[in-house]
């Protein structure tokens, strides 16, 4: 089969047209990738198959020569993943190949039909092995990006706000699993020792669902806080929160609860000794103004 | 032997934490802290533990028995400055320590025992608290 490698090898020029004809053919995203970014990938890619080193052979692809060729794919589909591109788009650009490399079997085996299944079987195999190759590493690249957004997500959903001097406030947003919890708490301890604050409020407005585990997440969370020396008040629950708390018969009673993130602030702004007033009359807007007792 | 201090402030008994607590030197303070109650009369107990970095269960339910007899011998325990680590172990490992009061330091640790700890007073010269 060495002697198909080396047509392959002489054929380059040949296949390099035939491949960006067939690209042409099949493919519809010009908008995506211009012509001539699309021949020096092409013509890459067919050096990169040429140029292997001796005794690497088609059939085996897990062959190390073939290592710079699967560093080429990767880094080729994770461009095209950038660029919008499809994962079948992607697989599409390198299965064009076939084509190509199907003139030479021909050309080469001339009438022996045993010769000219062998090659075509073989070639076949080999595409379809750098198809597969290009979609993993797309695939892989989107995980990545994945990855990488869960991670920011997780850190942008915990902000902890100062609301006055020693009072701050937790506005949880989204469904409370036990990953989120721990970072959630974590941000929150912190945020009380680095403020040195005594009131926490965590308002669970933004929070859809409360079951047994989130319950319990955020008792553990305000005990904790309890712990350090500060208090905890809670605000923002839901009627329909508040018939599932009382239905899973999970007790709240020791914890101050409150309906709006407002009246948590007034409490805790009480509790150290501060109350809100109005100044002047309403004149087309509401003018308030904390006054320390 | 090595021991945690226990300094006096008027009605106060403060105790600052400050080497890795191990199980004796707990129970070697908690020795020292009931008796030095007892001796002194104290009405409230600070516990700085803002350097303890590692707690186990029995540390945990230490500082709790601490409390708790303090609070026989009329004394008032506050746990100052537990750090969040600290923290979530001990509500990880179920010891909310219910009959514990804390606050975030010792500045607000010892308001908060001026507060709950009615008759404050320092003792006369003669060690009562008359007048005369």
């Amino acid at each position: 089969m060495s002697e198909l490698f080396k047509a392959i090898q002489q054929n380059r020029d040949s296949i390099l047209k035939e491949w960006l004809d067939s690209i042409r053919a099949a493919s519809r995203r010009r908008d995506l990738i211009d012509d001539r970014e699309l021949e020096v990938q092409t013509s890459e890619v067919v050096a990169a198959i040429v140029d292997a080193p001796a005794g690497t052979t088609l059939q085996d692809f897990g062959a190390p020569g073939w290592q710079p060729l699967k560093d080429l794919l990767s880094s080729l589909s994770a461009s095209r993943a950038a660029l919008g591109f499809t994962p079948s788009e992607t697989a599409l650009f390198v299965l064009s190949l076939k084509p190509a490399l199907f003139t030479i079997v021909r050309e080469q085996a001339g009438n022996h039909a045993e010769q000219l299944f062998l090659g075509v079987t073989t070639v076949n195999d080999f595409v379809d092995r750098l198809a597969l190759h290009t979609t993993d590493s797309f695939i892989s690249a989107r995980n990545q990006v994945i990855a990488r957004q869960q991670e920011e997500m997780l850190e942008l959903s915990t902000p902890v706000v100062t609301l006055w001097d020693g009072i701050v406030a937790l506005p949880l947003i989204g469904t409370l699993d036990s990953a989120r919890t721990q970072v959630v708490m974590e941000s929150l301890l912190q945020a009380i020792v680095q403020t040195n604050s005594r009131f926490a409020i965590i308002d669970i407005t933004g929070v859809p669902t409360v079951d047994t585990l989130v319950a319990q997440h955020l008792l553990k969370t305000i005990t904790a806080a309890r712990l350090m020396g500060a208090e905890c008040i809670l605000s923002g629950i839901r009627p329909q929160i508040a018939q599932t708390i009382v239905h899973l018969g999970i007790n709240l009673s020791d914890i101050t609860t409150k309906a709006r993130l407002a009246d948590a602030f007034k409490v805790a702004l009480e509790r150290t000794g501060r109350s809100v007033t109005r100044t002047t009359k309403p004149a087309g807007s509401v003018a308030t103004a904390t006054r320390e007792l | 032997m090595e021991r945690i201090p226990i300094l006096r402030m008027g009605n106060f008994l403060l105790v600052t934490i400050q080497v890795d607590m191990h199980d004796k030197l707990a129970l070697t303070l908690q020795d020292d802290l009931t008796n030095r109650i007892a001796e002194v009369g104290a009405k409230g107990v600070l516990i700085d533990i803002s350097s303890l970095e590692i707690v186990d269960s029995f540390i945990g339910r230490t500082l709790a028995n601490i409390a708790s007899m303090a609070r026989v011998l009329d004394a008032e325990t506050v746990v100052v400055g537990m750090q969040p680590a600290v923290a979530i172990t001990l509500v990880e490992l179920g010891m909310s320590l219910p009959g514990i009061h804390t606050a975030l330091n010792v500045e607000s640790g010892m308001e908060f025992l001026r507060q709950i700890v009615p008759d404050y007073r320092e003792k006369d010269d003669d060690g009562d608290y008359t007048e005369d």
